[in-house]
């Protein structure tokens, strides 16, 4: 280089811009945090420029907004750049956890400068919460990336925290940047910015300062997960109540001490959804497959079988029909929980009104069997009968007309074991776990596989007879796997390819994928 | 006007001499033509421009002070058209819309604009619509600049230069008696910034002069054989004249030494980006020093030829920065350079992208391997550029590919458009998939997840055009979805019209929100408001009735999903002939909220007795099938995991963000979906009715619960 550049080199002046770009949904005032930004940048004597690239109207994409700001140097304006340059940015603001994600995946976070700080609440996508199954993203893989991604990494809940605070997430974010130190401005001047905002500045400020506060604790140590532990407490030591406790005392005796916390989940359900009797039933059928368990070698496997039965078999007892739904619908337990869920104040009143829409094929369910049966046989009476029962019905619970029918429904719970609804219920429960039962000796993963498919049985009316006809196209596929090393991977693999999408493609290319590598159904 | 008031930016527009003006680069532009005198703006509304148009529209009283006349064009073929003021008399007028789209619409006008020539200052404000955030094709507004001999503006994206450009903008266009198009990038149209602002300007002539004596030309009128002299004059009178205005006034700037090896020739809308690039390259500084050369083109058509030979001239090699393709200006540089048989070397697309954003990282690689290869020792001293490549490559970050989920756009919480899919999704689930013809609007979300309804558009207010084709005989018929914004631009015509016409035996499907929705809430005929400076409430209905439209349905309430979901069916299976339309009508619910939302409060506030309705799920009913989301994507429903051991799968939950459309309700009602979930109407300041009422129920309600709840056997523990 020759002495003539390397002057004109040091003509150069070193100052850089300092970088911020903010993430975050449409309507989570992304655009107000950055407003607040440039206009606290302007009121310390800092040349500050934002952009972003906002749809204008509606309220959920993602956006990014990006603010640089320097001061003036001897009267001369920084020129400073529209969009953020991967590695290049100094703060990162996310406004949602797997926001926070995008961020780093577009190489805006980089371990040499940038400081993220990020809600870690979610709010799902539309392509994670319509799945069928669980279809959300796993925020542990979020924490491992920022552990690599951050130089610096603040973390917490702050659209909880707003909420608690009467705010938006915006403030929080807004406190938690002036708690990093990373922008030179005193906490003064960012709640002089807020003052300035005008809007809800009282609770923005209350936000702000519990945010501020909370940022200069301690990281949380444990990490961020997807969902909560189950509820999973240990078996009591007794209950005063002779029935019950002799529920426990069978669960004790009879049962090895890794499955009875799920045992004992089970009869709690059931002592809820029926009876006792109902919750002896349940360990009478656990019992068995449990020597069936143990016969098979259970013990080296933490009896998995059992465990699973011990979970599935409480599901598909406590099925789901209207004289459940009316029962849970008119327990004071759920109307206090809807005042709280809605965040009723105690000088308010609040009415919950009812979708349902009975169709004959539930009226025929909840009769007994023989009635139910001839009513189904007979299909032009079950039709005319449909046109008049088959509805929607919008039941004002709070009302004395409607709760009282409700609660007679609900107390049609004594001739549920009667109705066809049940005698069906259980005759598919003893058909599937008598063919995993057979199975346990010969084929034992597969055995456990077969008795989790019952997972994909849910839902109501036709939601509830897809996922039959999933379940069923998934258990016809046994005959042919058993034996076979992979069969258990197999089927698991098939119960995960039916939860992925509502008309089962993933499954029917899973089946075609089985159809390739062991022949068609006809030779199986 | 519409529910969002733009009073304080309007403040702005009040700004005198020497005071500073802070905010986004669209108000400034707005500022800018009140301070050049303009006599009249209009324009078409869309993303980045509607800034522009909503705060014209709420700014009556500054522009009755300043005699300036401003509407809301119903196209951007209307707002073009409006210019032809300019062509017989010396009146400033402006025009906005989003480019490429409206340019598309408006060229039948500009072309004929452009041909007879202007004499008042004639601008058309781009809002170019290009790269990432960008909604519509990616195309160059260049090109018809090019075509139609106008004068093209790309300005440095700073408030300053946007606002000079304006200014420059007008006297060029009188100075040539050419429109000119002053183009702004999506990025500095939002982008916020600072300018010594100036006094309004009343225009020098205003348009009741004009109309009051009238002129006429029949040489500026496009037909032969004037129109045959119009291109003449262009090539020989207003080109030159074009040119010289922009050398003599020094629109193009030069930055740098003045002399070197090698130099950059850029758009100035890349200006900022360009500088940060040599910056960190360390061939520039923040502050505006570069110690390579720079010829900013703030004028990008036409090029002024010796001003850029000049630059090339003794130089080894130059590159051009231009965003966008084709690479027009490389093109035209090289034909400068060949035609003076100048030898320095040209790049460009070859060095950067043929398309998509200009972004910093890409033009520092650009400008890199440009340097490496003729001018290598300026690399010497570069500092480390900026490179989160080993970061990407970490696998804990490539891992987060798998779960960060795409999140575009889609409709908002209580969209009165959603219902209208669910309908349509459960009409298929009877009827089978059918051909549906899109549109431009909100309602070409349907086309994501979890409608999944819908294929191709092509422009707005074509989507009945767009299945004109498809009228055969056949088991199914074409279903075509346009907005009223959409319908009110060209889709009464163009595919109402069209239908009608030609006996098309397909289903017309208008969605009527009360609003140009889409583009930000503008009132357009059918708008329920009343709205003191434009007539609304012409309803669609009658409009398609008055082209001759026989069989019409009126839904006044798209949440009805099962009358949505029936009516489709009824217009799928008829025996009637001709098209059938379906009008779906209820409030965008983002706009209603603006409106509802304050007056609910302050009821509230005034001890009103006021009901406010939301959703709720009841998580033990729920199973967590999530059938209930597939026909919704509402943001406020959604998922949450719960403690129960014997639940899998996350269960539904509606948030307080709830504004209680009823969609959930109707949609669980109408798609027999699950009975979990609840409306909650919650009554503020209860009366004393509501009070001893709730009283009485509780009291029967109570005792029943607890009747059976001592009967219920339950675990201590």
């Amino acid at each position: 280089m020759s002495q003539n550049s390397s002057d004109t080199v040091s003509r150069l002046a070193a100052e850089k811009p300092i970088t911020v770009a903010v993430l975050a949904m449409g309507g989570q005032g992304g655009g107000v945090l950055s407003d607040w930004i440039v206009n606290m940048a302007e009121a310390e004597g800092w040349v500050a420029q934002s952009t972003s690239v906002p749809g204008v109207a509606q309220r959920t994409g993602a956006t990014i907004y990006y603010i640089e700001m320097l001061p003036p140097k001897d009267g001369k304006l920084p020129i400073l750049s529209l969009m953020p340059t991967p590695g290049d940015v100094d703060v990162v603001l996310a406004a949602e956890f797997m926001e926070a994600g995008r961020a780093m995946l577009r190489g805006l976070v980089t371990p040499e400068r940038t400081t993220l700080i990020a809600s870690s609440h979610r709010s799902y996508a539309v392509t994670e919460k319509e799945k069928p199954g669980d279809g959300t993203g796993d925020p542990a893989v979020v924490v491992e990336a920022t552990g690599v991604s951050a130089r610096r990494a603040i973390v917490f809940d702050m659209q909880s925290l707003a909420e608690a605070n009467g705010s938006v997430v915006s403030a929080a974010m807004f406190g938690a940047l002036a708690s990093a130190d990373v922008l030179p401005f005193p906490r003064s001047a960012f709640e002089a910015a807020v003052r300035a905002g005008g809007k809800g500045v009282e609770a923005s400020l209350r936000a702000f300062s519990a945010a501020y506060d909370k940022a200069r604790e301690p990281a949380d140590k444990s990490p961020e997960k997807r969902e909560p532990d189950k509820s999973l407490p240990p078996l009591p030591a007794s209950d005063p109540h002779p029935g019950l406790n002799r529920l426990l005392e069978r669960i004790r005796s009879n049962f090895p001490e890794t499955v009875q916390p799920m045992l004992f989940a089970g009869v709690k359900r059931l002592v809820d959804y029926q009876d006792i009797a109902y919750a002896n039933e349940y360990l009478d059928k656990a019992e068995e497959i449990c020597r069936l368990d143990a016969a098979a070698g259970g013990v080296s496997r933490d009896f998995a079988f059992t465990a699973e039965v011990a979970k599935y078999l409480a599901v598909a007892m406590a099925y789901d029909d209207v004289i459940r739904v009316a029962d849970l619908k008119t327990r004071a337990s759920r109307f206090e929980r809807v005042r709280q869920e809605i965040g009723v104040k105690s000088d308010q009143i609040v009415y919950t009104t009812e979708y349902m829409h009975p169709r004959m094929e539930e009226v025929a369910g909840t009769m007994p069997a023989a009635i139910g049966r001839w009513l189904e046989e007979s299909p032009r009476l079950f039709k005319a009968l449909d046109r008049m029962v088959n509805k929607g019905r919008r039941v004002r619970t709070g009302t004395v007309g409607w709760y009282l029918m409700l609660h007679m429904l609900a107390g049609t719970k004594r001739i549920r074991r009667r109705t066809l609804r049940h005698a069906r219920e259980i005759e598919h429960l003893n058909r599937w776990l008598e063919l995993a039962g057979t199975l346990v000796p010969t084929d034992y993963d597969l055995a456990v596989e077969i008795v989790s498919c019952r997972r994909l049985v849910k839902g109501y009316s036709d939601t509830h007879a897809r996922g039959h006809s999933k379940f069923d196209r998934v258990i016809a596929q046994v005959p042919r796997l058993k034996g076979r090393p992979d069969g258990a991977a197999w089927l698991s693999r098939l119960r995960r390819a039916a939860l992925l999408d509502e008309e089962g493609k993933a499954l029917d290319g899973a089946l075609q994928t089985i159809d390739s590598i062991y022949g068609d159904k006809a030779a199986a | 006007m519409a529910e969002r008031s733009f009073a304080r930016e309007v403040e702005d527009l009040r700004l005198g001499e020497g005071e500073i003006f802070r905010g986004e680069g669209i108000l400034a532009i707005t500022k800018a033509l009140l301070q050049a005198g303009v006599g009249y703006v209009g324009g078409y509304q869309g993303s980045p421009i509607s800034h522009l148009m909503d705060v014209l529209a709420d700014a009556k009283s500054v522009l009755d002070d300043l005699g300036v006349h401003f509407e809301s064009s119903a196209s951007e073929a209307a707002a073009a058209a409006m210019l032809s003021a300019s062509v017989m008399y010396p009146i400033r007028g402006a025009v906005t819309w989003k480019s490429t789209a409206g340019t598309n619409v408006a060229s039948d006008a500009l072309t004929n604009l452009a041909s007879g020539g202007v004499m008042g200052g004639s601008l058309v404000i781009l809002g170019e619509d290009f790269g990432e955030g960008s909604s519509i094709p990616q195309e160059r507004s260049h090109a018809f600049a090019m075509k139609s001999q106008m004068w093209l503006l790309d300005p440095r994206p700073n408030l300053t230069s946007m606002v000079k450009a304006v200014e420059d903008g007008f006297e060029l266009s009188e100075a040539s008696n050419t429109p000119v198009m002053l183009q702004i990038r999506i990025r500095a149209c939002h982008v916020h910034g600072q300018f010594v602002a100036k006094d309004n300007k009343r225009p020098d002539f205003t348009l009741k002069e004009a109309l009051e004596n009238p002129r006429r030309d029949v040489n500026r009128v496009v037909l032969p054989p004037a129109s045959l002299f119009h291109d003449k004059e262009k090539l020989e009178q207003r080109w030159p004249n074009a040119v010289e205005f922009i050398r003599s006034r020094g629109l193009n700037e030069h930055f740098g030494p003045a002399d070197g090896d090698v130099g950059i020739i850029l758009q100035g809308g890349m200006y900022n980006g360009v500088m940060r690039a040599l910056q960190l390259l360390g061939l520039a500084d923040v502050y505006g020093n570069s110690l390579l050369p720079l010829y900013v083109l703030n004028v990008t058509y036409p090029l002024v030829d010796d001003e850029v030979a000049d630059f090339c001239l003794g130089k080894k090699a130059v590159i051009m920065i231009e965003e966008g393709h084709p690479e027009y200006l490389e093109q035209s540089l090289n034909t400068i350079l060949r035609r003076r048989d100048i030898s320095t070397k040209v790049h460009g697309k070859d060095m950067l992208s043929l398309g998509g954003d200009y972004t910093t990282a890409l033009m520092v690689e650009g400008v890199k391997s440009f340097l490496k290869t003729h001018a290598p020792r300026l690399l010497g001293n570069q500092p480390p550029t900026p490179d989160p490549k080993p970061v990407l490559e970490n696998a804990k970050v490539k891992a987060l590919a798998e779960v960060v989920p795409p999140r575009p756009a889609g409709f908002c919480t209580g969209c009165p458009e959603r219902p209208i899919f669910a309908g349509m999704k459960l009409m298929e689930k009877e009827l089978g998939q059918h051909h549906v013809s899109g549109d431009i609007g909100c309602h070409i979300f349907s086309v994501l997840p979890p409608f999944n309804i819908g294929g191709n558009t092509m422009g707005y207010g074509l989507s009945g055009a767009g299945a004109s084709a498809f009228n055969v005989k056949a088991d199914k018929r074409p279903i075509a979805v346009m907005g009223d914004g959409g319908f009110w631009h060209n889709g009464l015509v163009s595919s109402v019209g069209n239908a009608v016409f030609n006996k098309h035996d397909g289903v017309i499907l208008i969605v009527d929100n009360h609003y140009s929705a889409a583009t930000g809430g503008q009132d357009i005929l059918s708008s329920r408001a009343q709205n003191p400076t434009r007539s609304t409430n012409n309803t669609i209905a009658e409009a398609v009735k008055g082209v001759g439209v026989k069989w019409l349905r009126q839904i006044d309430r798209t949440y009805d999903v099962a009358k949505v979901r029936d009516t489709l069916k009824e217009a799928l299976t008829t025996p009637e002939e001709g098209p059938k339309v379906i009008i779906a009508s209820s409030e965008c619910m983002l706009n209603k909220q603006r409106r509802v939302k304050p007056q609910f409060n302050q009821a509230v506030k005034g001890g009103k007795r006021m009901v406010r309705e939301r959703f709720g799920v009841d998580e033990d009913v729920c199973t967590g099938d999530h059938a209930c989301i597939r026909l919704s994507g509402c943001p406020s429903l959604s998922v949450k995991h719960t403690d129960d051991p014997l639940k899998d799968d996350p269960v539904a939950a509606i948030d307080n963000s709830c504004v209680g459309c009823g969609n959930c309700g109707e949609v669980s009602e109408a798609a027999v979906l699950c009975p979990s979930f609840y409306r909650a109407d919650i009554i503020y300041n209860p009366t004393r009715l509501d009070r001893v009422a709730a009283k009485l129920r509780t009291l029967f309600i109570g005792f029943l619960q607890r009747r059976r709840a001592s009967r219920q056997i339950a675990f201590a523990a």
